[in-house]
């Protein structure tokens, strides 16, 4: 369903053609789909996949460990109870969980944490852009179309990792109501000689085009039991986006709650509401993608870990590896890719944290390469400089596509 | 009505009001510097709210109905009425941002309030992170940057907000008397929240020197530094700052290199005064001030004149805000900052001389452009780039609620006199064409408020 303001982009577009030429649709080679979902805040590795079967994990995690899983991946891992729609996608080899990973910061800042993440750079100096910017001009999805017509935030403002020289588009819910056309037409003709304004309204037009009106008025006021304040919402309209045959093929989703230094809770609590919460809000995204499911590979990540031990107010503090979640219909799933380290206090990174084993620019370089199509020299080179450390980790996808 | 007086409205206050940028006349410096010393009544909007400690009880009793009354109606009342304090206090805050003459003294309150911020998405925090603002910022922007510190992080929102209340040495008193209960299944131990964002955020900065073992003694010096009766039971003292010596890690502690001889509550406050005097501390704020009136990327001769005045005047907040109107770098021409929703709504009612009358009214428009106050869900406050800001469909909700307002105010307001007075020549002919050529006052002021200029600051 487009909403009534479609009819007004092409007049608006119009105006501002002079600043951005528009090349008309090409009809693209590639139907992969890629959804990045940034967890802000450090998700709990061990609370959302329990190393149940490690000697050391009971007496460790104390009061936070789940020692009788009901889902269990394997010997050694489950999932968390409240994920029940990912251990379908598991059951149904559509999901791999890496375990003990984390991006190559070593602090326990989660600013700092989070724009090493997201800029993919293997320092922090003033990140600038995010290496999924890097990365679109070298997707064959990018091929004969703008680059903010290939990926989009879900989010009023675009994440450090899609930020960059080549324009994306950004959408989120609102509950306002639609400017009217002429004044739209107007502020357009009055943006015309401000690169900066005009593209981006250009490009938030486009957006709300394809979102369609459906989802108005449904957002913000998600109210206070959200446990994720609309997350549901955002994977839904990210279906529809990516679903569209010529919408965006990249998106990202960020979502927020994870700095649980209180009261985290083990099978229940507050963590497992929000565990469930994404849980659903995944299950949202594969039936709003439709067919589109079957293209798609779905990267769930989170700035680091949590401290291995609870603290003293039944939470954890800062750590440093973590859990990552890769689901798809693309994805060659049904396992956990980890090097275990272990959860003893010797095995463990400064005796406090889980020690990481795997960078997660292999998993990013892995994605990128064999799903999207990006060449292993630009991945080198300019979307994760200085990476050679971290190799690509192949064999992520069902079928590798050009 | 001269560049300066436009620069110090719009860039150091928060936007022109009818009429102010004749007032500030020929000395807009004047003007700005004469707003910084000493104290200030507690503004009236400001005066009848209530104390933090009876947001922090009105939050107890909830939790206490909610653990009695199984059906939860007290509870949910309880709830309501939380809910309800809150919208007054955002009222507040805004009618009297709408009003003041003293404008850049407000936006400072402001940047400090944002600078040590929490968030009122946590829920023991709603009623509380304004009067974090009312009680510890306000009193402390015209004094020293230490005082500020000290009352910040004694501040029953700052503590509950990042955990420490139940932050417990593992070999206080309290402790080891848990530990010789059989049934205790809960080790007591540290909680290294507040420790860590004080050094990374409030004072020292993220690259400022520290380790992960600072941060860890750091907290086990901060343990025992709580609030009365943060669990909920009844008390009179109940939600103001209480040290609790049984709680607290005996034992001299080394930070920087700097041994602290065990001296109860004496202890975390000497560790807290060195680091407000660190030269780490004074770059740390010197760049997030300048930041914030300067440019995104801070000009380096801009900061390292900034810190030099927060050592040379031991944190003396007057000298340091003077300094920066004393930047030539604050006074270019080109208007570098893109204005966050909280500057645009504000600059916007400020010009249309408009203050809503419900305080549901004064809070939709931060919701619906996304910085609903006081919530910047993270203890690092809300961002001050603008990359941050401007991504497109943050624009276009920008627009819709321009041309909402519009449609309210049109038939009040003339567009043009409000642009020219609000913004002198910084108007562009352009929009001056445009608003003249819309096709009714409302349309007009969307066209205003949309406006290029009218965005940054």
């Amino acid at each position: 369903m487009l909403n009534r303001r479609t009819f007004v982009i092409s007049s608006v577009l119009g105006s501002v053609a002079t600043l951005l030429p528009r090349i008309p649709f090409a009809a693209t080679k590639t139907d992969a789909r890629f959804i990045l979902v940034i967890l802000r805040g450090a998700l709990d590795g061990l609370a959302a996949v329990p190393a149940y079967g490690d000697g050391s994990y009971a007496s460790k995690r104390g009061a936070l460990a789940i020692t009788s899983p009901t889902q269990k991946l394997d010997g050694m891992f489950a999932l968390h109870p409240s994920m029940t729609n990912l251990y379908q996608r598991y059951r149904d080899k559509e999901l791999i969980v890496f375990h003990a990973v984390a991006s190559p910061y070593r602090e326990r800042s989660h600013f700092d944490g989070q724009d090493l993440l997201e800029s993919g750079t293997a320092e922090l100096k003033g990140a600038r852009d995010g290496w999924l910017n890097r990365a679109l001009s070298g997707m064959p999805a990018a091929k004969g179309r703008n680059t903010d017509q290939v990926a989009v935030a879900l989010a009023q403002n675009v994440p450090l990792v899609l930020r960059g020289d080549a324009a994306v588009n950004s959408w989120a819910p609102s509950r306002l109501p639609d400017t009217d056309a002429d004044t739209l037409q107007r502020i357009a003709d009055l943006y015309s000689t401000d690169e900066y304004f005009a593209t981006r309204l250009q490009s938030a037009l486009a957006a709300d085009g394809i979102a369609g009106e459906g989802m108005m008025g449904t957002g913000m006021g998600g109210g206070k039991r959200d446990p994720l304040n609309g997350f549901n919402t955002v994977t839904s309209a990210a279906g529809k986006f990516l679903a569209a045959a010529d919408g965006p093929r990249v998106a990202v989703i960020e979502v927020s709650g994870w700095d649980t230094h209180a009261n985290q809770g083990a099978e229940q609590g507050q963590l497992a509401n929000r565990l469930r919460a994404l849980d659903q809000g995944i299950e949202t995204l594969r039936t709003s993608l439709g067919p589109a499911w079957k293209d798609t590979a779905m990267l769930v990540v989170t700035e680091f870990g949590r401290t291995v031990a609870v603290n003293g107010t039944r939470g954890t503090d800062h750590g440093t590896a973590t859990c990552a979640f890769l689901t798809g219909g693309a994805i060659a799933g049904g396992r956990v890719i980890t090097d275990w380290p272990g959860l003893a206090t010797g095995d463990l990174y400064q005796q406090r944290d889980l020690k990481p084993t795997l960078d997660l620019r292999s998993v990013f370089k892995g994605v990128l390469g064999s799903h999207l199509g990006v060449s292993e020299n630009d991945l080198e080179t300019r979307v994760f400089p200085g990476s050679r450390s971290a190799q690509v980790l192949a064999g992520l996808l069902r079928t590798t596509q050009a | 009505m001269t560049l300066s007086a436009i620069i110090a409205a719009n860039r150091f206050g928060l936007g022109a009001r009818p009429g102010e940028l004749t007032d500030i006349g020929a000395d807009a410096r004047d003007w700005l510097t004469h707003q910084l010393k000493g104290t200030r009544p507690v503004p009236q909007e400001v005066a009848g709210l209530p104390s933090s400690a009876v947001a922090f009880q009105t939050f107890a009793k909830a939790l206490r109905e909610r653990r009695h009354d199984k059906e939860g109606d007290e509870a949910e009342n309880k709830r309501r009425q939380i809910g309800a304090m809150y919208r007054d206090q955002v009222a507040a805050r805004y009618r009297f941002a709408i009003r003041t003459e003293e404008p850049f003294r407000e936006r400072l309150v402001h940047f400090w309030t944002n600078h040590f911020a929490v968030s009122a998405d946590k829920a023991q925090v709603v009623g509380l992170a304004a009067t974090l603002e009312n009680e510890a910022i306000r009193p402390n922007v015209g004094g020293r940057f230490v005082d500020l510190l000290l009352a910040v992080e004694m501040h029953p929102a700052m503590i509950l907000y990042l955990d420490n209340q139940a932050s417990i040495g593992p070999n206080s008193p309290l402790a080891q008397k848990a530990a010789r209960r059989v049934a205790s299944d809960r080790k007591l131990d540290i909680n290294e929240n507040l420790a860590r964002e004080i050094l990374e955020l409030h004072t020292l900065g993220v690259n400022g020197g520290y380790t992960q073992a600072d941060v860890t003694t750091f907290a086990r010096s901060l343990t025992g530094w709580s609030v009365a009766a943060a669990r909920g039971k009844e008390s009179a003292q109940a939600g103001q700052f209480q040290f609790r010596p049984m709680a607290h890690e005996p034992g001299a502690k080394t930070i920087l290199g700097k041994r602290y001889a065990e001296d109860g509550l004496a202890q975390p406050r000497a560790i807290l005064k060195d680091l407000a005097a660190h030269p780490a501390t004074a770059k740390h704020v010197a760049t997030k001030l300048a930041r914030h009136f300067i440019a995104d990327d801070p000009p380096e001769s801009a900061v390292s004149r900034l810190t030099k005045v927060f050592l040379d005047r031991d944190g003396d907040l007057p000298s340091l805000h003077r300094a920066l109107v004393e930047s030539p770098e604050a006074w270019a021409r080109t208007t570098s900052k893109f204005k966050t929703p909280h500057d645009f709504v504000v600059s916007t009612f400020r010009m249309l001389d408009f203050t809503p009358q419900l305080p549901e009214q004064m809070l939709s428009p931060f919701q619906l452009l996304g910085q609903r106050p006081y919530t910047p869900g993270s203890p690092a406050g809300w961002p001050d780039t603008a990359s941050q800001w401007d991504g497109p469909d943050a624009l276009l909700k920008r627009i819709e609620w321009a041309s909402a307002v519009g449609k309210r105010m049109g038939s009040k307001v003339q567009p043009l006199d409000a642009g020219a007075s609000s913004l002198g020549d910084a108007l562009a002919e352009r929009t001056r064409v445009a608003i003249s050529r819309a096709e009714s006052g409302a349309q007009g002021i969307a066209l205003l408020l949309a406006s290029p200029e009218f965005q940054r600051r």
